[in-house]
């Protein structure tokens, strides 16, 4: 997101999902969209049934490889050199719109001068690519009317992640493809309410609507609005909080709905920093991982026993209704919070969620026009100013959040993690279709635990001849930083030396081996590279 | 688009130029019998009980097919229309199971309801039934192939919707099924259990295995809600009896076209895992002890307050939640910057 608001000024999908249909051209890099956001893969290979290019870039064969006009399976760790070399064949072959770059665009001549070097042949060699094949690309995206391009945590979740989004929005700069229908940048989030929770400032240095704490006029209104004082030093985001409970900067800590113990990079760093701490609460409807090393744990409930509102990927506020009673003594969150700042002797008084949502409001220019009435059976996209702005579907249009548009020239850089002779693979993780994020609910539903019930590693069928390996056989994997056993299977969705397993599973629990560097300025980890050995078990 | 002046039923209307007679009834406010037909699909015009009488047609025209014309005059519930869907009806019987008395689709079944509607009580026609077996293997639904009435909903949405292409017509004339490739085990197929096939189907063919025997559909409370897995958002109805949500089911108005995954519209049942935390905790001595709310809530706030005035308020850290709602992450924030830091953040990284 730091990367998007870098070159747009603000961080979220540009465009909608309903575009998607019709779109002419399709580039989907570092995003498995049929298993990670079916819905969003249905619109995908609608689009291509209906004359749409698509270009799949992904280190695995991934179900719309089947769809794409060019399948890019780059190494993991190399969407820049691709990215540049791309921007390279446009400006090269006369591809880019120049009118779009004059008017609404800065940073040009610096990433001209940058992607220079990025000739085909040249990321050929870091990316594993054919050199045709990049330039077919590179021609496809940038003879379209209008294209979209579609990412996710492939692109996010490495050392470079800011950069790679950077590298993105130039591709989008420089070909025109922003503020109209049927292109944009769109990041796909992968969970129901991470844009929701952005937006309400659950984040080190905003408040809601991205306000910044640091800026004395915005945390007037808020201090004014709550009757408190407030810090303007941006506090520390979590892998800082971790690190910082280790060195007792933090004392005590409160997850909500989280399990980092299960998804958060290096593992067993992350258990010894929560034993370090002095107090720790976890909210959650289960006993997860990470609750077991709580002092306090209170029993929330889930979305079917409250009310409330989410916000989808594409900026679209939608309603959440109470369909169940609580379940036992649980709470929803926002009782459990209020009930917390009450006894700390805070003086709040919210009777329902639309009491809050309208305090939010009050307080966020972006949502000013929205409320419960108005979201209706489809809900409504932000920003929407006003009570009678109809929100706003497609970002950018006339004019950047920020203003002109910003080239960004930005260089490859290796993984913090290569494989070596002791470590020879790369371990890539993400998630599957049956199952969602630690497991923590879809793996207690029946059906989807019968469906797929075990961690099941690809590994490429030459590795796995190599080493002796076959379908089902047990194999230790070992990082650096720990070991998991888990299960095989031999497939050609992986390339050779390269390895995926998920993270759903907490008794192959993968974060014991991932990599805890993190990209220095999203503080994203290096999730999706790092090195491995594999043994037989 | 040019207009076309058309009359149904008697009354004048005037229609987009390429509406189909069905459209353009619906648009009237006319109901007409369909099986086959869904907007979002390819127009099959395959189960005939959607027939109109046009005057000056020889034939009675399959209305979910047949383009409006300057002129036309369309009667759609004329004897000789009633008496085709009577034997449509009829034929359909011949061969479907009379098993409506505990059938999960009845109330929402569109054979009984057409039945109802026309007064057929079964069929006058005897032959052979089919004799599929009852197929149970997959972990969400059932298929009973002997209900199928061969509408090609389901084929159609597998193929033109999700993509996966499961399913398809297999076998000819009687022998006639839907199924996978080789009729291998559904779970063996490409098959994706979006269970969009199973929202489509106009009959008992195939049924959810959840909340099976706890409410018929006009029994439930339907209540329209987010999806809290992914970020696309989908919305959907849950249906809730007792107090037990025993089913989902698409929205087909929300902005996503009622599309659904498997773990969208099957995911839902850890609601009541028996595993759910039903009251709050306090560790002693290692091990977990039931709390009052009161006890735990006044623990952790007057430990956040200890820690404050000790080390200062940038010791204390909250990690808020992509799964809660946004009122919950607003009340998150604002407890810790309350407190005096800015230490929150989320899993919006991973």
């Amino acid at each position: 997101m730091a990367g998007l608001a870098t070159a747009f000024g603000s961080g979220a999908m540009t465009n909608t999902i309903g575009e998607l249909e019709d779109a002419k051209m399709l580039f989907v890099i570092g995003s498995n969209t049929t298993e990670n956001h079916p819905v969003i893969g249905y619109r995908v290979k609608m689009a291509v049934k209906k004359g749409a290019k698509l270009i799949v870039a992904d280190p695995r064969y991934i179900e719309l490889c089947d769809y794409a006009n060019i399948f890019l399976q780059l190494k993991p760790g190399s969407n820049i050199a691709l990215l540049n070399a791309m921007a390279h064949v446009i400006i090269k072959e006369g591809l880019e719109d120049k009118e779009f770059i004059n008017s609404r665009t800065e940073g040009f001549k610096e990433l001209k001068e940058a992607v220079e070097k990025y000739t085909p042949e040249y990321a050929s060699k870091i990316t594993g690519l054919p050199a045709e094949d990049i330039v077919r690309a590179a021609r496809i995206y940038g003879e379209a009317d209008a294209a979209s391009i579609l990412y996710t945590m492939g692109v996010t979740q490495h050392t470079t992640g800011t950069k790679n989004v950077m590298a993105i929005a130039n591709l989008a700069l420089l070909t025109g493809n922003m503020g109209k229908s049927g292109a944009g940048v769109n990041p796909l989030r992968g969970q129901n309410n991470v844009q929701g929770a952005c937006d309400m400032g659950a984040l080190p240095n905003v408040f809601t609507g991205y306000q910044r704490v640091a800026d004395d006029e915005v945390r007037c209104k808020f201090a004014a609005a709550w009757g408190t004082e407030l810090s303007a030093k941006p506090g520390l985001t979590v892998t800082e909080m971790f690190s910082g409970a280790e060195n007792k900067d933090i004392r005590a800590m409160y997850v909500m709905g989280e399990n980092p113990f299960i998804s958060d990079p290096d593992t067993a760093h992350v258990a010894h920093c929560m034993n370090a701490l002095d107090f720790l609460v976890v909210q959650d409807l289960f006993m997860t991982e990470t609750a077991k090393f709580a002092d306090v744990v209170l029993p929330a409930v889930s979305f079917a026993e409250k009310e409330g509102t989410f916000v989808n990927t594409e900026r679209r506020i939608q309603k959440v209704n109470q369909a169940l009673s609580p379940r036992g003594e649980a709470r929803p969150d926002w009782k459990i919070i209020q009930g917390i700042a009450q006894k700390a002797g805070f003086d709040w008084n919210y009777t329902c969620a639309e009491d809050i949502f309208q305090e939010i409001v009050s307080l966020t220019p972006s949502y000013a026009g929205v409320s419960y009435d108005r979201l209706g059976k489809t809900g409504i996209h932000w920003p929407c100013p006003t009570e009678i702005h109809p929100g706003t579907p497609v970002l950018h249009m006339g004019k950047f959040t920020r203003g002109l548009g910003r080239f960004t020239a930005v260089e490859h850089a290796d993984p913090a993690e290569m494989p070596d002779e002791e470590y020879p693979f790369m371990l890539t993780t993400g998630r599957i279709l049956y199952h969602y994020h630690t497991g923590t609910m879809t793996r207690r539903s029946r059906g989807l635990s019968e469906i797929h019930k075990e961690e099941l590693m690809e590994l490429n069928p030459a590795d796995a001849a190599a080493l002796g390996l076959k379908e089902c056989d047990l194999v230790n994997v070992i990082s650096r930083r720990g070991s998991v056993k888990t299960k095989l299977k031999v497939t050609n969705r992986v390339p050779e030396g390269v390895v995926f397993m998920t993270f759903h599973f907490a008794e192959t629990a993968v974060n014991l081996l991932t990599n805890s560097q993190v990209c220095p300025t999203a503080k994203i980890p290096e999730l999706k590279v790092c090195a491995v050995r594999l043994e037989k078990a | 688009m040019s207009k076309v002046s058309i009359t149904i039923n008697g009354r004048a209307v005037q229609v987009d130029s390429g509406t189909t007679i069905l459209e353009a009834a619906k648009a009237a406010g006319i109901d007409i019998p369909t099986f086959c037909h869904d907007p979002e699909l390819t127009k099959a015009g395959a189960c005939r009980i959607c027939v109109v009488e046009v005057a000056g047609a020889r034939n009675l025209p399959a209305s979910c097919t047949t383009p409006v014309a300057e002129g036309m005059v369309i009667e759609t519930e004329s004897q000789r229309v009633i008496n085709s869907r009577k034997t449509v009806l009829k034929l359909i019987w011949a061969n479907h199971p009379q098993d409506c008395l505990v059938c999960e689709k009845t109330g929402s079944c569109r054979l009984q309801d057409y039945s109802y509607r026309y007064d057929i009580t079964g069929s006058t026609y005897k032959g052979e039934r089919k004799e599929i077996e009852f197929d149970d293997t997959n972990p969400f639904f059932f298929r009973d192939l002997n209900k199928c009435i061969l509408c090609g909903k389901c084929i159609r949405k597998c193929h033109e919707v999700n993509g996966a292409g499961a399913i398809d017509f297999t076998f000819r004339g009687f022998d006639t099924k839907v199924t996978t490739a080789f009729d291998v085990p559904i779970e063996e197929s490409s098959c994706v259990f979006c269970g969009m096939c199973v929202d489509i189907c106009p009959v008992g063919a195939l049924t959810p295995k959840q909340g099976l025997r706890q409410g018929r559909s006009f029994e439930v409370d339907r209540v329209l809600t987010t999806c809290a897995y992914c970020g696309c958002g989908c919305t959907f109805y849950l249906k809730v009896s007792n107090d037990k949500i025993i089913g989902v089911s698409p929205n087909f108005e929300g902005s996503l076209d009622g599309h659904m995954c498997v773990k969208g519209r099957f995911g839902w049942d850890y609601i009541d895992n028996d595993n759910r935390l039903k009251t709050p905790m306090i560790k002693k001595d290692g091990e977990f002890v039931e709390a009052t709310w009161d006890e735990a809530l006044t623990l952790v706030a007057n430990k956040f307050k200890e820690v404050g005035a000790q080390y200062g308020a940038d010791a204390l850290a909250g990690l808020s939640s992509a799964r809660a709602t946004n009122e919950e992450n607003y009340l998150f924030q604002k407890l810790f910057r309350s407190l005096g830091t800015n230490n929150v953040d989320h899993c919006a990284r991973l």
